[in-house]
């Protein structure tokens, strides 16, 4: 199918994006990898009056790592997570989401930033910068801004962006010693979204997990953080009753619908499993 | 209506095209240049039948506007055949009976290529990984794995006998 009649800029700096942002406001949707957008567009579930194509901008595709932080340009590839030298090492968590992110085709588009900035509770970034506590950058005509992540997403497909801000940048603290984490999700195959699918990030004392941040994909309106779960572990050995404990924490939190993928039942007792394998994982990484 | 002139390299050859805004890359390339071998197989940027190769990586086609492949350099199948015949991916397809109804061929040749000139020894789970984003609905992928795995040893093969002893 072929979408409505759109008006088409593609600005070369970041200033010019911001302008065109401001001019055509909510008519405007920003162009990023277009992986979401154009499907979008093509059953007119989307019908902008004017798109602006951020892949011109020079500058936003990136990944460096300072020494308190990873960062990561909004327009950065999903390939170029997958195929980077140290993010597996240092950030599995981050590396583990990369390899199930749709398909090898579809991640040769899609950017880290627009993945996040869509806000689709299906997405796999959302949850797994809620799991790191990452740090959103977004520039608009007042300048720039940092937002939390935990401040970021305030809804289905909503943000904490203003219509005329662009997301610029992913900061991801860098996890300090004993730190870990894994992203497991299920899928029915490859390029469809999560039945469900659990972010942990976490650091060990010994047996003992000292910090814990757990997060869920497609399992909830809105990507969400399995805060109830985090408490029942912080302080804690990660014994099996322990675990238990949190998978169901995080399977009576989350607030997932029935569709194709399963039943509201099948996809809470997933959840519990998959918050208990997912923190395992995380826990051996961290040794 | 916001209708654009677009130039870009396809297969080695220059190309200026009209297209309005909206219109997927895929449709400039099947509709305006001829070059039928890319297929579109769904509506719903799932299945690869449409996949090129743009500036070094496979791609969708047909999620993609043609206005933004201004500039770019674009390989489809058409370009894949060399003067001397046959590409080994093409050859191996043939050999090791890498498909049926043929529709997902193009695609998944484009798509192995590139797997190729990134990992030119890969396992089998590494192809089936970089397949993976093409469905096949008559091979099972078997076959495919063994084309590509085919084309695989014979472009090294190939470039064994061209590096100067």
């Amino acid at each position: 199918m072929i979408p409505s009649v759109f008006d088409f800029y593609a600005p070369r700096t970041l200033d010019e994006a911001v302008a065109l942002l401001t001019e055509h406001g909510d008519d405007a949707k920003i162009l990023a990898g277009g992986q979401s957008l154009i499907p979008a567009m093509r059953f007119r579930l989307a019908a902008p009056a004017v798109l602006v194509d951020i892949n011109g901008l020079t500058g936003l595709d990136y990944i460096r790592e300072t020494e308190s932080y990873l960062a990561i340009g909004a327009l950065t590839r999903e390939s170029s997570l997958e195929e980077h030298a140290f993010i597996p090492a240092r950030y599995p968590l981050l590396a583990d989401a990369a390899h199930v992110i749709a398909d090898p085709l579809v991640r040769n588009r899609a950017t880290v930033g627009g993945n996040l900035a869509h806000a689709d509770p299906a997405n796999d970034h959302p949850a797994v910068m809620l799991a790191y506590g990452a740090e959103i950058h977004a520039h608009g005509p007042r300048g720039a801004r940092a937002i939390p992540i935990d401040d970021f997403f305030t809804g289905m497909f909503s943000t904490a962006l203003q219509p005329d801000e662009l997301l610029t940048e992913i900061r991801i603290p860098r996890p300090g010693p004993f730190s870990g984490g894994a992203y497991i999700k299920v899928e029915r195959k490859v390029g469809d979204y999560a039945v469900s699918a659990v972010a942990v990030q976490l650091t060990m004392n010994g047996e003992v997990c000292t910090a814990i941040r757990i997060a869920l994909t497609n399992v909830s309106p809105a990507p969400m953080r399995a805060e109830i779960a985090e408490h029942v572990l912080i302080g804690q050995p990660l014994s099996d009753l322990n675990l238990e404990a949190a998978g169901q924490a995080a399977a009576a939190a989350c607030d997932p619908s029935a569709d194709l993928r399963g039943s509201i039942d099948y996809k809470r007792d997933l959840t519990r499993i998959l918050v208990k394998r997912a923190v395992r994982k995380a826990a051996e990484r961290a040794a | 209506m916001s209708k654009h002139t677009i130039q870009f390299t396809v297969n080695g050859a220059s190309h200026t095209v009209e297209a309005e805004s909206r219109i997927l890359l895929v449709h400039v390339i099947r509709e305006q240049l001829a070059l039928t071998g890319t297929h579109i197989g769904c509506d719903t940027s799932s299945c690869g039948a449409c996949t090129i190769i743009l500036n070094g990586r496979a791609i969708k086609s047909c999620t993609m506007f043609a206005v933004q492949a201004h500039g770019a350099s674009i390989e489809t199948i058409e370009g894949v055949a060399g003067p001397a015949g046959l590409h080994p991916l093409q050859e191996g397809f043939w050999e090791k009976h890498g498909l049926q109804c043929g529709f997902c061929t193009p695609g998944m040749i484009m798509a192995a290529k590139a797997l190729l000139e990134r990992n030119p020894e890969p396992t089998e789970h590494e192809i089936r990984y970089g397949i993976s984003g093409n469905l096949c609905r008559c091979t099972g992928y078997v076959k495919i794995v063994e084309a590509i795995q085919y084309a695989a040893e014979k472009l090294r093969e190939q470039s064994a006998v061209e590096v100067p002893a």
